[in-house]
């Protein structure tokens, strides 16, 4: 069965001033993945995931979300049609004013008629499928630590069960066991969900766990494929990336789990 | 027998690839829940209040087992697995028997997942009415009473650094302290100049309007005098002050408080006070009496012009009557506060900004705290004022 991409983008160019971020920039995202996109500091990678869900214009291109032209869309489409992505910002982006339950309860009162008492429990369904003990529900954002914020906006991302999931970096700022615990909370809700993730990540062992293909920024470009077949790739950034000290140790760690689930299983 | 008793009606009508379709089929001691259709977020709402009706401890009567068949579900999402779930587990506390067939293989995780959720915790206790609203008036009350004793410890904190640097006056950060004096000096003058001037005239003219009626229009110029001279002058000076300079120290050291910079200076051994305090407060201690004075000068203008339009008295006459109606003390009186009120916007300003803590939240609800702290204190302290010189005779 012939996949259609769940996001395809085509020729994209983005400009800050005479400053070209992305020139003649595809990608294409497909059903049920999880995408992992990567590159250096000030490569645009926050700029084409903000372009993605629309708080950015292109400059030029064109951006298919689930079969629609972002482009072409009037603004009720959009809004139709941003329910069924969620996105984590890179701190969680909670409302601060709102405890962790009606911060999940937001999308699902603005997009849906179901009663309050049912909204309720389905936010604290989400807020249990996150990770987070059940009396997070009533505590405020600033309650909680930063690996629980994240986890909190997480929630508030799959609130409408959405068929694309975006990420923004996120396990920075956790430590590494934080960091474990999020992938793989991430790789598990992709499968009980059936999701689509992009992750914008900086985290090479988020890569090698939970990716299942890289798209690398580049020269205002985008290279894709999965680990194996970038590091083929000449390219010296590419190279230094996945060969560096950090890229080797986190191939060993990966291998090494990996063989150990083998011959565990 | 009883026949099955089926639900038809409106649900024959809906598409299923749109809508939730529950299917309700009973035959004696047993009760088959046909779940088919989309159960997803935005289709669950209608068949959600169906499916609690199914729950009611009368349809329940003579029951002992329930099927719920999910094999003709076409789409199934969160919220329509944990209404299956919910509904399982209220059927179970009810002492039925309940089965859940024909679960599709995509469908299994996404139950198990929803059914893994623990109980959910009970709301924060809340105290009821009249006690809570004790409970947060004493806290308030509290909270009050610590700030007011930390606002005094920074003051002798400030103190102490101020003293300290009397003693090696080339430790004032010189560039700094100019640097301030420009941006609450000479920056506010179009503001305070305008103000000042539009005070005067309303001033004039509401006293015009009222003298008038007893032929004493001449002593308009001793309301304004007296009045811009003694309380006005200062008070709208402190008030913007307040508000565009008080407010503009708590932003700024807020900011640097939530960046770690005021952390990041004490690590390199520099007290905050003396680097961003003082020269802050030095600053519109020597600035303030400078702008009273200009904003006096600018009433007394408003109001002469005003008086001149309105009661035809023009320059001459407005100075000698002016000369006439106040000595020194009126202008002195100003005067001496302007220093005060000055170090008290400024202690104000920076305390809370150094108060910020945490996030960039703080910073904006720091700086309203800051204004309404300012204006508050810059008062009461004008109304302690006027008690004392009162006493004094002045």
């Amino acid at each position: 069965m012939a996949q259609e991409p769940v996001i395809r983008i085509q020729g994209l160019l983005t400009r800050f001033g005479s400053t070209v971020v992305h020139q003649d920039l595809d990608l294409e995202v497909r059903r049920g993945e999880i995408l992992g996109l990567v590159g250096g500091s000030g490569s645009g990678k926050s700029v084409l995931l903000n372009t993605i869900i629309g708080l950015r214009r292109p400059d030029g291109g064109r951006i298919e979300v689930l079969g629609q032209d972002m482009g072409r869309l009037d603004p009720a489409a959009r809004r139709r049609l941003s329910r069924r992505w969620g996105v984590l910002f890179q701190d969680g982006a909670l409302f601060s004013s709102l405890t962790v339950r009606q911060n999940v309860e937001v999308p699902l009162a603005t997009h849906t008629r179901i009663s309050p008492g049912l909204r309720a429990e389905l936010a604290e369904v989400k807020i249990a499928l996150a990770g987070l003990p059940p009396d997070a529900a009533h505590k405020y954002p600033s309650e909680l630590s930063g690996g629980m914020r994240k986890r909190a906006g997480l929630a508030r991302a799959i609130a409408l069960d959405p068929d694309i999931l975006f990420l923004d970096e996120p396990t920075a700022g956790l430590d590494p066991i934080g960091a474990a615990a999020f992938d793989s909370l991430v790789a598990e809700l992709q499968r009980a969900l059936g999701l689509t993730i992009l992750m914008v990540t900086h985290d090479l062992d988020s890569l090698y766990t939970v990716c299942d293909r890289v798209a690398v920024l580049l020269d205002r470009r985008i290279r894709i494929g999965t680990i194996e077949e970038l590091m083929t790739d000449p390219h010296p950034w590419i190279a230094d990336y996945f060969g560096g000290p950090r890229g080797r140790a986190a191939e060993g760690a990966h291998a090494r789990a990996r063989a150990a689930a083998e011959a565990g299983g | 027998m009883v026949s099955g008793i089926r639900w038809r009606g409106p649900v024959q009508a809906k598409d299923p690839e749109q809508a939730a379709i529950l299917t309700r089929e009973r035959q004696g001691e047993q009760l088959r829940l046909g779940f088919s259709g989309t159960w997803v977020t935005e289709t669950l709402a209608a068949e959600e209040t169906r499916l609690r009706r199914c729950l009611d401890a009368r349809e329940l009567a003579g029951l002992a087992q329930v099927q719920l068949d999910l094999g003709a579900l076409q789409r199934l999402d969160t919220a329509g697995a944990w209404l299956v779930c919910r509904t399982a587990a209220a059927l179970r506390s009810a002492g039925l028997e309940v089965s859940i067939e024909g679960v599709q293989e995509g469908h299994r995780g996404l139950l198990d997942a929803v059914a893994a959720r623990p109980d959910p915790a009970p709301p924060p206790h809340a105290l009821p009415f009249p006690l809570g609203l004790l409970a947060r008036v004493g806290e308030a009350s509290l909270a009050l009473a610590a700030d007011a004793r930390a606002l005094v410890g920074f003051l002798g904190l400030t103190v102490v650094v101020l003293l300290r640097v009397a003693v090696r006056p080339g430790r004032v950060r010189f560039t700094s302290l100019v640097h301030h004096m420009e941006k609450v000096g000479f920056d506010a003058l179009p503001i305070v100049g305008l103000l000042a001037f539009l005070i005067g005239v309303v001033l004039a003219f509401q006293g015009a309007d009222q003298l008038a009626r007893f032929g004493a229009q001449i002593f308009t110029v001793n309301l304004l005098g007296i009045s811009v001279l003694r309380e006005m002058g200062i008070l709208i000076t402190a008030i913007i002050v307040a508000g565009r300079s008080g407010s503009a120290f708590t932003a700024q050291i807020g900011t640097m408080q939530v960046n770690q910079e005021v952390d990041a200076l004490r690590t390199i051994g520099l007290d905050p006070v003396e680097v961003l305090v003082l020269p802050r407060l030095l600053a519109l201690v020597l600035v303030m009496p400078l702008l009273v004075f200009y904003a006096n000068i600018m009433a007394l203008l408003g109001g002469g012009v005003m008086v001149w339009v309105l009661l035809d008295i023009g320059p001459d006459a407005f100075i000698r009557q002016l000369h006439n109606a106040i000595g020194l003390n009126a202008f002195l009186v100003g005067m001496i506060k302007a220093p005060i009120f000055a170090f008290v916007i400024a202690l104000v300003g920076c305390f809370e900004g150094l108060r910020a803590g945490g996030n960039a939240e703080a910073v904006g609800s720091q700086t309203t705290r800051a204004v309404v702290e300012a204006i508050f204190l810059v008062i009461v302290l004008d109304a302690a004022f006027s008690v004392f010189f009162s006493v004094i005779g002045i």
